[in-house]
């Protein structure tokens, strides 16, 4: 990490922009946020941002502040639990594709084709309507878009390094596969599985709020940018921050993450080392 | 040597056919992880009313009372005679719904591609010609806006800016497709075009920065140059011809995901192409035109997927000389 913030400026930003909208999001999980971000309130619709409401309020006299800040807390919540969900079950399906080749390769990589033939927006709209909506399946319809890249990413190097004298030589002292996959051939992908999280951190927050702008989110009253900026379309021009603040923050919030993946990939990616 | 090759083409086909089949299942396993079936989606509530005879009078008519495996095959068997099933909300055959979709969604592809080329490939070259510089700055910024902006906010900002502010929608009116008004069409396209176009540059941009600046590093553009190439046809010729290969497996890739992923564009633009076609489904619950649509989607990503395999293999310098 310290070695990202000395070598990479892109990513140091990054960090900086992630650390405030962490601070943000906090607020709302520690229930400190200036209003309730879902009360109504009608007498104080549509006011202009000030001091006492930031970002202004809304059609409904809510505080607009308030509902992103929770909303950015509900959308790192998603992401966050799906690209979890995706690097466990991912990475333990590449590790065990590359590692046992054969039979159970061949099984994982069908699942893997099936899952690529989507177009991946798609694949998370269909299985996003076909579940009960909470934050929790909108999470799970993510992941399971992800899961596959995650075994794709660490089937080839993992190949590759079961060739290697060391993977040879555990293998020859009688260590059992499981211990050779954990001890030496996950500790040598781990960079390329935290590029990867960083980058898919990135597309799943953008995923989560295209899915609540379609109405296929998490469901209301529960502010979620993507929502809120559907509802904000009729209200540009009586009210432009009601668009402006969660289309401001989604965008911070996905820059943040990509400035990260690129850092990560510039400071950790061995191709990368000494160049740029 | 050619039956090697005839091999792994056929392996390759017999792949995908096989992927093909693992799709069908997994859409339609999916779909039948709803609650409910078609006869609640189509009566409401007033299902509950149905006598038991009525009940099974229906089952029977929409098949439901089959083993699950048999209406699987049913339903497969009724994709490949083009009998995708019936939209009552169109009043449509899911394939006459297709037919004029898919087109749509097809046209808007081409042009956010071609959009995306025209911007990501020049400046992803002008990135590359003096890394660190300004100009390489300035790409970085282009692409990471393009990756970072979601293309509903943007959608949205373009929208309300020019219907509000120029009195310019021309997608407010009623879609017409290419043949009927070449002239409306083409402008109906251009904001939906543009909005996909600007996302899909970024990735562009990046693989032409990355794959120009992996190739003239090689010796033989050092030669080339030594020889005497002009800088111009060296650029064009060496340089671009060789690292045109990863650009163009980039560029099928995101046409690919343009197949059902431009769902958000088309929705805001109410272009009616085939991811609106899905969306809609859902909205209305029609599962049989969502479960044919999806299927048809993910036929059509594999086969654009399949063709770029080829034409990269046709354009690639080193497979083409051999």
């Amino acid at each position: 990490m310290s070695a990202l913030l000395r070598r990479s400026p892109a990513g140091l930003s990054g960090v900086v922009i992630l650390v405030v909208l962490a601070v943000v999001a906090a607020l709302s999980y520690a229930g400190l946020l200036p209003y309730d971000p879902i009360a109504q309130n009608p007498p104080s619709r549509f006011l202009a941002p000030s001091g006492e409401h930031l970002f202004g309020t809304d059609q409904f006299g809510r505080d607009v502040f308030s509902r992103v800040a929770a909303g950015v807390g509900n959308s790192a919540l998603i992401a966050v639990v799906a690209v979890a969900f995706a690097t466990v079950v991912g990475t333990l399906g590449g590790l065990v594709s590359g590692f046992y080749r054969g039979l159970a390769d061949g099984a994982i990589g069908g699942v893997t084709n099936v899952l690529f033939a989507f177009p991946p927006l798609l694949l998370a709209l269909s299985l996003a309507s076909v579940l009960t909506r909470n934050w929790f399946t909108v999470a799970v319809a993510i992941a399971i878009v992800y899961v596959p890249i995650f075994i794709r990413v660490t089937r080839g190097p993992v190949l590759s390094l079961r060739e290697i004298e060391y993977v040879k030589a555990a293998v020859s002292t009688g260590q059992s596969r499981w211990q050779i996959m954990f001890r030496h051939v996950l500790p040598n992908i781990s960079s390329i599985i935290v590029i990867q999280v960083a980058l898919s951190l990135s597309w799943a927050v953008l995923t989560e709020a295209s899915l609540s702008f379609l109405g296929l989110g998490t469901p209301p009253p529960a502010p979620s940018l993507g929502s809120m900026i559907f509802e904000a379309r009729s209200l540009v021009f009586i009210a432009p921050w009601t668009l402006i603040a969660p289309g401001a923050v989604v965008v911070l919030l996905v820059v943040g993450l990509n400035l990260l993946g690129d850092g990560l990939r510039d400071t950790l990616d061995p191709r990368n080392r000494g160049k740029r | 040597m050619r039956s090697l090759v005839r091999n792994r083409v056929v392996r390759r086909v017999a792949g995908t056919v096989g992927t093909l089949f693992g799709v069908a299942v997994f859409v339609f396993v999916m779909l039948r992880a709803i609650p409910g079936n078609q006869i609640t989606a189509n009566l409401g509530t007033e299902a509950a009313a149905l006598t038991p005879a009525q009940q099974q009078a229906l089952e029977r008519y929409y098949g439901l009372d089959q083993p699950l495996v048999t209406q699987f095959f049913s339903w497969l068997g009724n994709m490949f005679t083009g009998n995708f099933g019936y939209s009552a909300r169109a009043q449509q055959s899911v394939l006459d719904l297709t037919l004029q979709s898919l087109p749509v969604t097809f046209e808007l592809a081409v042009f956010s591609i071609v959009l995306a080329l025209l911007i990501g490939v020049p400046l992803g070259m002008l990135a590359a010609s003096r890394t660190n510089s300004a100009r390489d700055a300035a790409g970085q910024v282009v692409s990471l806006a393009g990756l970072s902006i979601p293309a509903f906010l943007l959608a949205t900002t373009l929208l309300s800016v020019f219907a509000a502010s120029f009195g310019f929608n021309p997608n407010g009116q009623g879609f017409v497709s290419l043949f009927e008004d070449p002239l409306l069409n083409l402008q109906q396209m251009f904001m939906p075009s543009l909005v996909l176009g600007f996302g899909i540059a970024a990735p562009i941009l990046r693989t032409t920065r990355t794959a120009v600046l992996e190739v003239r590093s090689n010796d033989f553009v050092r030669t080339a140059r030594a020889k005497g190439v002009p800088e111009r046809r060296l650029q064009v010729r060496h340089v671009l011809g060789n690292a045109l290969v990863p650009i163009v497996t980039m560029t099928g890739l995101q046409f690919g995901y343009l197949l059902g992923g431009a769902v958000v564009v088309e929705q805001i633009f109410s272009v009616p192409g085939i991811g609106r076609q899905v969306l809609l489904g859902i909205q209305q619950k029609e599962y049989a035109v969502v479960q044919s649509t999806v299927l048809v989607i993910a036929l059509a990503f594999v086969i654009v997927n399949l063709l770029t395999d080829v034409l990269y293999r046709i354009i690639d310098p080193r497979v083409r000389a051999s």
